[in-house]
């Protein structure tokens, strides 16, 4: 039971829940958007600083939640400064296929490094009602991108 | 309880009057309870959130479409008839539950939530004026304060919440002063759903109504807990839901004094709801028609009238016994649990327990729980002003039900300590 268990909750995943990175709000910040998950109350901000050339400089993230949630937002926070903007929607796709199905999305060899490290949060496709908690940071990161003030994992 | 122990304590109770309470017979009354979950067996501490229903529930169901069923009202044949015998005896078994006077003060509607609209929309919001306010408190499910927001908001009137203290009670003081000469309404819950605290309703009503202010409360935890009667309690509404109730979902009840009822103009038009019709005019029928516009839910009404004498035939004090011993027993052994912080632990309870366990999230608590075969509610329970009121975004809820036993608080008591394994 207990190892079904640290399949979902592992260290790295535990780390990043206790010890968020990136957290707080940023001076700058190009674009913004709230997140909110109906379902448990979550809300969290994302704060994004994108350069004139259309690559993330900077990410930032703060607000509440369960571990997965938190551990989402900040691994995400790590992964998307020095991205293009089609690559962070490439990201996108490819970890909401991964945390939905089992054969995954396509993906894009340049960021196989990435998803890699996004893999630890793949033990939520064994509980659907938490997929909503891994994906509410990259959601409302694509919110912000869109120009959109708020996104909600509804 | 072993069967054997179980035996000797019925033969016991044989010779000293009435039987103790059996909870290993009352368990079997419900199918899904010997049920595993994810090779566990089923703990099922959600009852709060939606009861589990008794063989007699199903059975009665089940029987209505086997055997019964047909519309109800205006039918000339047999079976129309007979159902819409058994849907206004079991509206009359509502009416003994509740001890209202007449029938014709319950009306059935979906649920709890739909009770509220109906004096929202048809009671409340005739009556606002721009600057009066509709009393509420801190506790209420967010059933019991979007409805009035919506009638309060079209009248620009207001919305004001009495306060509760650090244990979740009423400030009965604070509410006494609130009920202001521009208060139009007082809506308040009978039993908080995410604490289990019991408010002073019979106190709160009296106050209100010396002022001349209806009160509606909120019976969708205390309809289930507590020996309810409205003409006791002198509220002009009372609201439940039959699932919470061991009954079937999609079946709910308004109680409202006959003389509102008769005041009040439909809430929706349709079937069924009218006396005469024309093109030009309408004339609507009686309560509670008046208020059951369509074809109503008639195996759910049926149902719910068999969960009543369900819960009638084990004694509404015996369940009530047990509930306060289960209630006591998980306050207790959760108090001492490493990490654990109970919510609204003091005063008058009933049903339910709420705590955090460290700075776990209520939502891993309960994904962990889950995977022992725990079912509890986890998050803001639809009560987000009181989660502000107590600066968290939720809770773990532990709620319990006519069939629950110590042995479940003690698996829930010992889940926990996988929640410390993993958590540190």
């Amino acid at each position: 039971m207990l190892d079904d268990l640290r399949e979902l909750y592992q260290e790295v995943i535990l780390d990043h829940g206790r010890n968020p990175r990136n957290y707080g709000k940023p001076d700058e910040a190009s674009h913004r958007a709230a997140g909110h998950n109906p379902l448990c109350g979550d809300r969290i901000s994302v704060y994004l600083d994108v350069d004139g050339e259309g690559v993330v400089r900077n990410a930032a993230f703060d607000g509440r939640g369960c571990a997965i949630s938190q551990a989402s937002a900040s691994l995400m926070t790590e992964i998307v400064p020095g991205k293009t903007l089609a690559q962070v929607g490439a990201l996108f796709r490819n970890f909401h296929g991964m945390c939905t199905s089992d054969a995954g999305a396509e993906t894009d060899e340049r960021l196989a490094d990435e998803m890699d490290r996004l893999r630890v949060l793949s033990g939520v496709r064994q509980y659907p009602i938490r997929v909503k908690c891994a994906t509410l940071a990259w959601h409302t990161m694509n919110a912000a991108l869109q120009g959109e003030a708020e996104a909600t994992t509804e | 309880m072993n069967p054997a122990v179980a035996e000797v304590a019925w033969r016991g109770a044989d010779r000293a009057g009435p039987p103790a309470y059996d909870v290993d017979r009352v368990r079997a009354d419900f199918p899904i309870l010997s049920r595993e979950v994810r090779g566990k067996p089923l703990t099922f501490l959600d009852s709060g959130a939606s009861a589990q229903k008794p063989r007699a529930v199903i059975d009665a169901v089940s029987a209505v479409y086997e055997r019964e069923y047909a519309n109800i009202h205006r039918g000339v044949h047999y079976l129309s008839a007979r159902a819409t015998e058994l849907h206004d005896e079991a509206r009359e078994k509502v009416r003994a539950y509740l001890n209202a006077a007449e029938t014709r003060e319950i009306v059935f509607t979906r649920n709890a939530t739909e009770a509220i609209n109906l004096v929202a929309s048809s009671f409340a919001a005739r009556r606002l004026r721009e600057g009066d306010e509709i009393l509420l408190t801190e506790l209420e499910h967010h059933a019991n304060i979007v409805p009035w927001q919506l009638a309060a908001e079209r009248a620009g009137a207001a919305v004001r919440a009495a306060p509760v203290d650090d244990d979740g009670l009423v400030d009965l003081e604070a509410f006494e002063a609130m009920l202001t000469p521009r208060t139009r309404m007082v809506a308040f819950t009978h039993i908080s759903n995410v604490l289990g605290v019991v408010t002073p309703a019979r106190e709160m009503t009296r106050l209100a109504r010396e002022k001349g202010i209806p009160v509606l409360i909120d019976g969708a935890q205390s309809a289930v807990h507590l020996d309810v009667d409205v003409r006791d309690l002198g509220c002009d509404f009372f609201a439940f839901t039959g699932h919470k109730l061991y009954g079937p979902s999609g079946i709910g009840v308004l109680y409202g004094k006959a003389e509102h009822l008769e005041a009040m103009p439909p809430y929706q038009g349709g079937g069924d709801m009218i006396e005469y019709v024309t093109f030009e005019k309408t004339t609507f029928a009686a309560p509670p028609e008046r208020f059951e516009a369509g074809t109503p839910n008639i195996s759910g009404a049926i149902g719910l009238g068999a969960a009543i004498d369900y819960v009638n035939a084990l004694g509404r004090d015996a369940v009530a016994a047990h509930e306060r011993d289960l209630l006591r027993y998980a306050t207790a052994r959760l108090s001492d649990a490493p990490g654990v912080r109970l919510f609204g632990a003091r005063g008058e309870k009933a049903g339910i327990v709420s705590f955090l366990q460290d700075d776990v999230h209520p939502h891993d608590v309960g994904t962990i729980l889950d995977r022992d075969g725990i079912a509890v509610r986890v998050g803001h329970h639809c009560a987000q002003p009181l989660m502000d009121r107590f600066g968290i975004s939720g809770t773990v809820r532990a709620s319990i039900g006519l069939y629950n036993t110590r042995e479940e608080i003690d698996r829930l008591v010992d889940s926990l300590h996988h929640v410390k394994e993993i958590f540190g």
